[in-house]
């Protein structure tokens, strides 16, 4: 029996409309239909088997005994699995799948599917706990906040506000995430961050750069329409299960080609159409090697080069450097095999791109994210459904606190750290801006970046004069952040014992708590979980999702927007930073949080999504589109939207725009989501020839322009003065003219007041009612002339195993970076003469398991998980395990290149990597260095699987743009133990 | 009646183990008792695939045919259940049965076995429906709720399916037939006596 596609249109309306809740008691026939695990989309064709057979059952849905369903987001990656709690007196008694999500439709993963058992709390920190002489005793919230208050205010008399660093989290909601970077700010430091350093910092530098904005273009569910799809350090399959849901459905629907680049053959790439080998760490010179062909036979996209793309020809210059000899001298990849793939992403589309942190986690992991971009311009791959820059990104809300500014190098949503930047916010939060600059040491700090979560130990070890700050680090305010996930782990332990002041604020203890020495002045605050909270959290496509609180905080935990509170009550600030906040007893109301969000979000489209808008998407969730992401336009609550109100989602809440689902995609109106590239980078550029010429370039898209634009060009991105001259002023009204106005200072001097500084959301309203984004339309770079290699270069690793090539493809000079100093030329130097890759002659690299994530501490402290992977292991291929004697499932020890590093650990022989190769999970943590710091933690709160961590291991290495770490690719040797 | 059956289809499956974790979290089933596990094929090799594994609820169990003292049971939906009650932990069904299905919490010294566990496709068993003392002893019983088995609901790319034979039969022959490949229902023929031809 043949499926007809046409059916799978016409009946999907009608599904929806039974989904549970409505469905009455028992299997209907469609309920049956659909638990039986069928696509929603496909099930009209069933409908002429006989199904007579299906026993009637008795009991009602899914409310037994009186349980109560509540939904939440699945916290353990970026897809925004919907999780449906069966609550029962307060008690989180079960878990149902939450069929009505369009992103997941009831599935789950390993993680998702016993995420309740972190709400049990067997493994939790159960009440507010202090280190004294070495040992863990009880202490209240009052004391806690009280003792970390005073020892905080005598660090930031000493030692200024700079030495105290704030350390949030990726699972925070988006209102907690805005709150901990607000807190900072209203501290006076802009030494605050999260874990999108360690994971996508570089994606977002490298892609903001190209095109604009720091995100995944279109979403999981939109890879349904590709025909191609490349997979490059990215192991959906265990960091994004749910994920392959619409990848491999795609897959079947369109038989699409599906590639894998990497250095091992993950679960990916058992689903794959074919697998690609790569040595770690030489992405440029595959993409190159890709762009070599393209360019060779004419595949590119010349019309979309010429329209939307600046700076394709210095690209060309150096793809002609990697022929395909050169290409496989570097990466190994055989040019029959780089050929076929290069021709298929051309040819074959459309086609999308995906990476994780194979990419990004490098030294050059900005210059990697690039190579990827312009290889997606290259072939006209962005703004389209099926084609873009598909970046999945690892916890559930690490989009979402990227964007809200847990960042060294910005406020919150990108505004930066310039004057203009904190003048929008001090109006946003109605303080005076020069308050806000008397809270920091130096005024001059204020406009400069912090210090990057992968420095946190060089800034509190280095002497002090090497560190651009008044003093070095003192205290460590710790929200939701593992201690494991940062590179050189010997460093961190030192570190931590250097500190004054170590506070976490998490769930569990957390590898912070173990790690080290550490006698006194060592604080463990019990955070609750996300599933505690009410609160947004931003999916991997941009959509926001509102979760409600399933169960109070269990045992002593709060929710972190209260310890924030009372954090700033203490700390003398709670009045000014909470001004616009409702707080009940000490908790911020998340609602007031979102909406001063929404007030002040105007540059990345944040100011549209009001928590009753979202609470509506939660409720509606039956009635999204599942590819297109759109509801239907006559229904009366999310009508026209799409799920999620993906951002940017432009305006006032009242103004309904419904959400930009494919960003920069010019077959839609603005109105409807469409777009352009953005006009980030200016309007023109002058370029400079060999011969003293300049030119002035435009950089506004030529010819051009989104669906119905009033404006048959590209345009820059509109300002009061731009209105004015095209005479739409006109259609501000007299409150939005006169908010623009008093930002600008008076009606002569506001022509500067922009899209994103306009209070009112005026400028945007009137240029999305001409059919114009407000952001402006212009080209994507190729040629990023900011960037230290404007055009992507390839460098070898700091410990690369092919010292030959060093030479040739050297790392960037030693350079001050994010107030540290960045001597990776130094250390790679070192590493070649002393002959490194003689003594460490494996490539270790890491990645993710699907059991476990992040750091993780809370993973492991869930026994359904724990059970499925119980130690701490490596991957080692067959020849060189004989070499050793290392037989699979023994005991080796791993040594690393620096501080004489060693971990003890279980080997699994495996082809999964190739000669010369071996790969760590990056998840364990509680044995260090072949010790077993059981018992350190806090009595019952150790988790219940402790191991090696790999970042013991790994080394030197830092990205110049983003200070990005490199756990990706450095060099160990194994011995069996 | 329905004649109730699991398939897993391999080419879908990734092994994520939401499967196990489901059936952990809806049947609360202790450590180091599996009902369900995944099973991956020249792991690391090309070829590479994935089956989730359980009681398959066999036609004409071989559980059942050695049981000395007949606590097996099949369903109106034939699912092959058992008594606890009646159970003696002889440990007869683990050797008879294909698929590894039954497990023994470890209950004494000298390695005695407890009663026999597995897979109740989560129709918990003998007991009252929906009963707490059937819930202790064998786990939710989501038939009776008119919900099909977690592991199969929660599936992240909706590989394991459950649910009237015929019904995932016809499922997997158009995913089959829609994508141009399949590796067979895994265990089918085993399990109950026929293959699906596509």
């Amino acid at each position: 029996m043949l499926i007809k596609r046409t059916e799978r249109q016409a009946r999907r309306s009608a599904l929806a409309a039974s989904l549970p809740g409505q469905s009455g008691s028992g299997f209907d026939r469609r309920t049956f239909l659909r638990r039986s695990g069928l696509a929603a989309g496909a099930l009209a064709t069933i409908g002429a088997l006989p199904l007579a057979t299906v026993r009637k059952a008795e009991a009602a849905g899914p409310n037994v005994a009186g349980a109560t369903i509540r939904k939440n987001f699945c916290t353990h990656c970026s897809v925004g699995c919907t999780v449906m709690a069966e609550v029962s007196n307060g008690v989180w008694v079960g878990q149902e799948p939450g069929w009505e999500s369009p992103i997941n439709r009831g599935s789950h993963c390993a993680k998702g599917a016993a995420t309740r058992e972190l709400v049990h709390g067997d493994r939790r920190l159960r009440y507010p706990m202090k280190l004294v002489n070495g040992q863990w005793q009880r202490i209240s919230w009052d004391a806690a906040i009280n003792e970390i208050g005073d020892k905080m205010m005598e660090i930031r008399a000493k030692s200024g506000a700079e030495s105290v660093y704030w350390l949030g989290s990726a699972k925070f909601t988006n209102e907690q995430a805005y709150l901990c970077r607000k807190l900072a700010a209203f501290w006076g430091t802009n030494n605050v961050d999260h874990q999108a350093r360690i994971c996508h910092s570089t994606t977002v530098a490298g892609v903001a750069n190209t095109w604009g904005y720091g995100a995944m273009t279109n979403s999981y569910n939109d890879i349904r329409n590709s025909k191609t799809i490349i997979f490059m350090g990215s192991n959906a399959a265990e960091a994004h299960p749910v994920s392959l849901q619409h990848i491999l459905t795609g897959k079947e629907i369109n038989r699409a080609n599906v590639f894998v680049i990497e250095p091992r053959m993950t679960r990916t790439a058992a689903h794959a159409t074919e697998y690609v080998r790569i040595r770690s760490g030489t992405d440029i010179p595959i993409i190159w090697g890709m762009l070599w062909h393209i360019f060779k036979n004419g595949w590119e996209d010349k019309e979309f080069i010429r329209q939307r793309v600046y700076g394709m020809d210095d690209v060309r210059k150096e793809v002609e450097k990697w022929d395909p000899a050169e290409v496989e001298r570097v990466t190994g990849v055989p040019e029959a095999q780089l050929k076929r793939v290069a021709e298929t992403f051309a040819k074959q589309k459309p086609s999308t791109f995906i990476w994780c942190m194979g990419a990004t986690q490098h030294t050059i992991g900005t210059a990697n994210v690039r190579a990827i971009c312009i290889l997606l311009l290259a072939t006209g791959s962005v703004g389209g459904p099926g084609s873009g820059a598909n970046i999945f990104r690892g916890h559930t809300n690490v989009q979402g606190a990227t964007d809200l500014g847990l960042d060294v190098t910005s406020l919150p949503l990108y505004y930066g750290l310039d004057a203009g930047a904190w003048n929008h916010w001090a109006r946003v939060w109605e303080v005076d801006y020069n308050y806000l600059k008397g809270r920091f040491d130096d005024p001059k700090l204020m406009e400069t970046s912090g210090i990057p979560s992968t420095r946190w130990h060089d800034a509190t070890l280095l002497p002090k004069d090497k560190v651009a700050q008044k003093d070095n680090l003192r205290a460590m305010f710790i929200m939701g952040h593992g201690g494991n996930t940062v590179t050189r782990m010997p460093e961190t332990a030192k570190a931590i014992e250097k500190l004054e002041l170590l506070v976490v604020a998490d769930p569990v203890p957390t590898t912070w708590a173990v790690l080290s020495e550490r006698k006194n002045g060592t604080y463990l605050l019990p955070a609750c979980t996300s599933y505690e909270v009410d609160g947004s959290r931003t999916a991997s496509n941009r959509s926001l999702q509102w979760g409600e609180q399933i169960v109070k905080p269990i045992f002593e935990s709060k929710n972190d927007l209260e310890i924030m509170y009372l954090l700033a009550k203490k700390l003398g600030f709670a009045d000014s930073m909470f001004k616009n906040i409702k707080v009940e007893g000490n908790l911020p109301s998340a609602e007031d949080v979102l909406r001063e969000i929404n007030r002040g979000g105007w540059s990345t489209g944040y100011c549209g999504q009001s928590p009753e808008r979202l609470k509506a998407h939660a409720k509606n969730q039956a009635k999204f589109d599942i590819v297109t992401l759109r509801a239907p336009a006559d229904d009366p609550e999310v009508g026209g939207d799409y799920y999620g109100l993906p951002w940017p989602c432009w305006g006032t809440p009242a103004m309904k725009h419904p959400g930009t689902p494919i960003l920069y995609n010019p077959s839609l109106a603005v109105k409807d989501g469409g777009g352009t590239f953005r006009a980030r980078f200016g309007n023109e550029r002058e370029e400079k020839a060999a011969d003293g010429t300049v030119t002035k370039v435009s950089l506004l898209g030529d010819g051009y322009y989104s669906k119905d634009s009033e404006i048959k060009d590209g345009y820059p991105q509109f300002t009061y003065g731009v209105l004015k001259k095209l005479g739409w002023d006109k259609d501000l009204t007299d409150a939005e003219r006169a908010v623009i106005e008093r930002i600008g200072g008076g009606p002569d001097k506001s022509d500067g007041v922009a899209w994103s500084t306009d209070l009112s959301g005026g400028i945007q309203r009137v240029a999305i009612l001409h059919n114009c984004i407000p952001y402006g339309n212009g080209k994507a770079r190729a040629n990023a002339w900011n960037l230290p290699d404007p055009v992507p270069v390839h460098r070898e690793p700091i410990y690369t195993p092919r010292p030959d090539l060093v030479a040739k493809y050297p790392t960037r000079p030693d350079a001050v970076q994010f107030r540290v100093p960045n001597i990776g030329f130094t250390v790679q130097k070192a590493a070649v003469d002393k002959g490194i890759a003689k003594q460490f002659p494996l490539i270790l690299t890491s990645g993710r398991l699907v059991e476990y994530e992040g750091g993780g501490e809370e993973t492991r402290s869930n026994k359904w998980l724990a059970e499925l992977q119980q130690d701490m292991f490596i991957e080692i291929n067959p020849a060189d395990a004989a070499e050793r004697g290392i037989t699979d499932g023994g005991w080796v020890w791993v040594t690393g290149a620096e501080d004489s590093a060693k971990a003890k650990m279980k080997a699994l022989v495996t082809e999964r990597v190739g000669k010369g190769v071996t790969w760590c999970p990056f998840h364990f943590a509680g044995w260090y260095q072949g010790v077993d710091q059981r018992a350190k933690y806090p009595k019952g709160a150790d988790p219940v699987v402790l191991g090696e961590s790999v970042n013991t291991l790994t080394t030197y290495g830092y990205d110049p743009v983003t200070g990005m770490q490199e756990p990706k690719a450095t060099l160990c040797q194994v011995r069996a133990a | 009646m329905a004649r109730m059956k699991f398939l897993c289809d391999a080419d879908r499956c990734i092994e994520c183990n939401a499967c196990v974790t489901a059936c952990k979290n809806e049947n609360e089933v202790p450590w180091g008792i599996n009902r369900r596990r995944v099973v991956t094929l020249n792991d690391g090799k090309p070829g590479e695939r994935s089956v989730s594994m359980a009681c398959m609820h066999c036609t004409d169990a071989p559980c059942a045919a050695v049981c000395p003292v007949n606590c097996f049971y099949t369903t109106a939906d034939a699912v092959v259940l058992h008594s606890k009650d009646l159970c003696i932990g002889c440990g007869y069904c683990f050797y008879a049965c294909p698929f590894g299905a039954p497990q023994y919490p470890k209950v004494g010294n000298f390695g005695s076995r407890g009663k026999m566990d597995k897979c109740t496709f989560c129709a918990g068993g003998p007991e009252a429906d929906g009963s707490k003392e059937e819930f202790e002893k064998y786990g939710s019983n989501r038939l009776a709720e008119g919900k099909l088995p977690l592991c199969a609901e929660m599936c992240s790319t909706k590989s394991l399916l459950a649910g009237d034979g015929d019904v995932i039969a016809q499922i997997y022959k158009e995913r089959v037939t829609k994508r141009g490949y399949g590796s067979g229902a895994w265990g089918w023929q085993t399990a109950y006596r026929e293959s699906i031809a596509i």
